[in-house]
């Protein structure tokens, strides 16, 4: 085992801040949806419109930072691997048997991470995004003949948003759950807060655990 | 590339990021006030005081002891020499105005050939009605002389408060009781009074027909309407219904069909008045009234329903009665119907484009639609021209003729018994066989009573800012303000239930997965342990 810096500062903060505003953005967003009731509807509104100002600030930065950093190139989609990938979620961590793919810092995914998280870039995000932004800024015309955007009813814009809505709502709960399954339970959510993870030496098969511990 | 060169970059752009989530969120919870300028200029343009450029009491020519109202007419006409004409092109004069109406084309619209579902029409009750007519002497629509200057009726709108007053029943002429010369001599720009002594009791009594005009107006305080307020900026009518060449502006959509001169609060207030960009989208789609008029008739009730079936039971004697309630109006009439009453209304809403269709004295009635709308205020959501307004909506029964389906305009009034007048007699049959007849409509000789409405939209009773709508009295799911109004997608109000379902399937198929997933890996790791169970003690010695 050898520890390495694997999350910088910029991506844990990015990746933290983030979560939150998410997070945020679904607790006002589901108020306006009238699903919940916390700030009441003029309060969430507000919340939520700040919020998205907020995210789409730090959607430029992670963007800026994704491209001059290379951290792109994590997400090229691979489908090598990604049948064991999903044996072994399914059925051979059951069976106490290794992870598949050899977790490194300039392969830190592995081809079903990779796969969702270009999903939650290229796909959701736009997704989440192009509607707010349709949203935020939907006008009719008015009697200062001020058209922005009409072309779109209002109805299929919001329905958009609340698919993504609850897309995302999903992706968290599971992507949750999965940062449980690293080397211990813990171990993934304490490295993307100190930016440091024990990996395995390279091509050294995983041992089970209690074997580890015995050691 | 090095990421250690983007290091103290990135770390300084994370800086500011914060300072900027800071700064926003500090500015979100304590936010400047500032001043709305735009509505303290007009505040500055209302509170200032115009000096009058003319006394009339210093004209010799007003200086005289005038015999008949004519003759004041006349004598403002010397000096005013064209200003006639333009009284005579009004409504105020005509009782109607040629607009054109959808499906109807070009027609003269007003009380000549419109009905109400209040007292259902003037023909036939003219004595009495044109008691609100800016003329003099018209005993009936059809002989009244609309070409003659000197029946217009100058002092009716000019003249000040108390100095003059029309009487009841006698076809518009002054009460008997008026000056004239002293009248005369009081003529300036026409306050509330001339204006609240009409339009506040049309219906026949306070506030009966429209809600939102009413004499507590007179007296008004912020509370009660926020520009005729006499503890506030003391506007009067004629600010917002300004008339130039004597046309006024602003329509009354009983009476109307046009989207032509109306007074809009937008006059002076634009269309961007809030501090609040999202509140001024608003004004694209709805009327400053919506969310400004929260109640109607705060102070004193309006009339909601009126059922003229009702009508007609005597006491054992045969003479009428009158039922009042507590607060002193009436709920029957023997020769009305009973009434119902309200009181700090909340309004209907309607989208509403400006354009409006009316029932015409001869109109067939389709009976696949009821209640009949005596007028329909068009519009819808798609229309860009259509905002949700306000409505007072007053709903009745009254007779019709069941054979040639129309509303009938029975004869009501009469000064004695044996005129046929309905209000003396008590026989619809003759009242409706009159009636009908004098507005040269045939009459089949059998009648019903038909369920009518009559949209009211409320325009006044503006409240403090602070009192309007709030967001969730639309946004939300059950019994908002705008539960009626179908067709458009109405944030916290409307969702699509297929995509919510499916969302929520989604969501507990991840939590089943993720639980169904634990559970077996629980399992998975208890046999583990249960396999790498170390030696047991007994077996210890023999080793």
């Amino acid at each position: 085992m050898k520890r390495i810096k694997m999350y910088k500062l910029f991506e844990r903060v990015w990746h933290w801040s983030q979560s939150m505003l998410i997070l945020f953005l679904a607790v006002t967003g589901f108020e306006v949806h009238n699903s919940i009731s916390i700030f009441g509807f003029e309060k969430a509104v507000q919340f939520h419109r700040i919020a998205s100002y907020l995210f789409l600030i730090l959607i430029a930065f992670a963007i800026f930072w994704h491209f001059t950093t290379d951290e792109w190139r994590q997400y090229i989609p691979t489908f090598k691997n990604l049948k064991a990938q999903i044996r072994y979620y399914g059925y051979g961590m059951f069976k106490n048997e290794p992870h598949p793919v050899h977790k490194t810092r300039w392969q830190k995914l592995n081809p079903l991470q990779i796969l969702t998280y270009l999903g939650f870039k290229v796909l959701i995000v736009p997704v989440m995004v192009v509607s707010g932004l349709l949203y935020l800024f939907h006008k009719t015309i008015n009697a200062n003949n001020v058209v922005i955007i009409q072309n779109f009813s209002l109805e299929s814009i919001a329905l958009w948003h609340t698919f993504g809505a609850f897309i995302l709502v999903a992706f968290v709960i599971v992507h949750v759950y999965m940062t449980t399954t690293g080397n211990t339970a813990t171990s993934n959510i304490k490295a993307m807060i100190t930016g440091y993870e024990e990996i395995e030496d390279e091509h050294k098969p995983k041992e089970s655990k209690k074997v580890e511990e015995v050691k | 590339m090095k990421i250690k060169e983007h290091k103290s970059t990135l770390t300084l752009l994370l800086i500011l990021f914060l300072n900027i989530v800071i700064i926003a969120l500090y500015q979100n919870f304590y936010p400047l006030e500032e001043p709305n300028l735009k509505l303290e200029e007009l505040r500055i343009k209302y509170l200032t005081d115009k000096p009058k450029s003319v006394d009339h009491t210093k004209f010799a020519a007003l200086q005289k002891d005038f015999k008949s109202p004519q003759e004041v007419t006349k004598t403002c006409i010397s000096c005013h020499t064209e200003r006639h004409t333009e009284v005579m092109e009004s409504s105020h004069w005509n009782w109607e105005r040629v607009d054109y109406v959808e499906g109807k084309g070009l027609k003269g619209v007003g009380k000549k050939n419109v009905l109400n579902n209040y007292c259902i029409g003037v023909a036939g009750n003219e004595m009495a009605c044109a008691s609100c007519h800016t003329g003099l002497g018209m005993a009936s629509v059809k002989d009244f002389d609309f070409k003659k200057p000197e029946n217009v009726d100058c002092l009716s709108c000019h003249a000040s408060t108390g100095a003059y007053e029309k009487s009841k029943t006698q076809g518009g002429f002054p009460a008997n009781t008026v000056n004239l010369s002293a009248a005369a001599l009081t003529v300036g720009k026409p306050t509330i009074d001339n204006c609240g002594n009409c339009h506040f009791y049309s219906g026949g009594g306070n506030n009966v027909k429209h809600g939102d005009l009413e004499e507590a107006l007179f007296n008004a305080d912020r509370k009660l309407d926020i520009h005729l307020a006499k503890d506030g900026i003391n506007m009067t009518c004629v600010d917002c219904h300004q008339a130039p060449n004597h046309q006024i502006k602003g329509r009354l959509y009983s009476v109307s069909s046009n989207n032509v001169s109306r007074a809009y609060c937008e006059d002076c207030h634009t269309t961007t008045p809030h501090m609040d960009e999202m509140l001024n989208t608003h004004t694209a789609k709805v009327a400053c009234q919506t969310c400004h008029i929260p109640t109607y008739a705060k102070a004193n009730p309006t009339k909601m329903t009126w059922k003229w079936s009702e009508a007609g039971h005597l006491d054992e004697k045969g003479n009428p009665i009158t039922l009042n309630d507590t607060e002193g109006e009436h709920v029957y009439m023997s020769i009305k119907g009973t009434f119902t009453w309200g009181k700090n209304l909340k309004p209907e809403y309607v989208w509403f484009n400006g354009k409006a269709d009316h029932y015409f004295l001869g109109d067939r009635i389709d009976t696949t639609k009821l209640p009949v709308k005596i007028n329909e205020l068009l519009g819808s959501h798609d229309d860009p021209e259509s905002k949700i307004i306000p409505v007072k909506v007053h709903r009745g029964d009254q007779i019709y003729d069941s054979k040639n389906l129309m509303l009938i305009q029975p004869k009501l009034y009469s000064p004695a018994k044996g005129d046929s007048a309905f209000w003396k007699d008590f026989d619809w049959k003759t009242a409706a066989e009159k009636g009908m007849k004098d507005v040269n409509l045939p009459f089949s000789g059998e009648y019903g009573f038909i369920p009518t409405e009559m949209y009211w939209p409320v325009n006044h009773m503006v409240s403090k800012a602070n009192e309007s709508l709030q967001c969730a009295d639309c946004h939300t799911p059950k019994d908002g303000r705008l539960a009626q109004l179908t067709g458009f997608y109405l944030p916290g109000r409307d969702r699509n239930s297929l995509l919510d379902n499916l969302g929520l399937i989604m969501i507990f198929g991840a939590l089943f997965g993720v639980v169904a997933h634990a559970s077996m890996r629980t399992v998975a790791y208890l046999k583990d342990e249960k396999e790498h169970e170390m030696p047991k003690y007994e077996g210890f010695d023999k080793d």
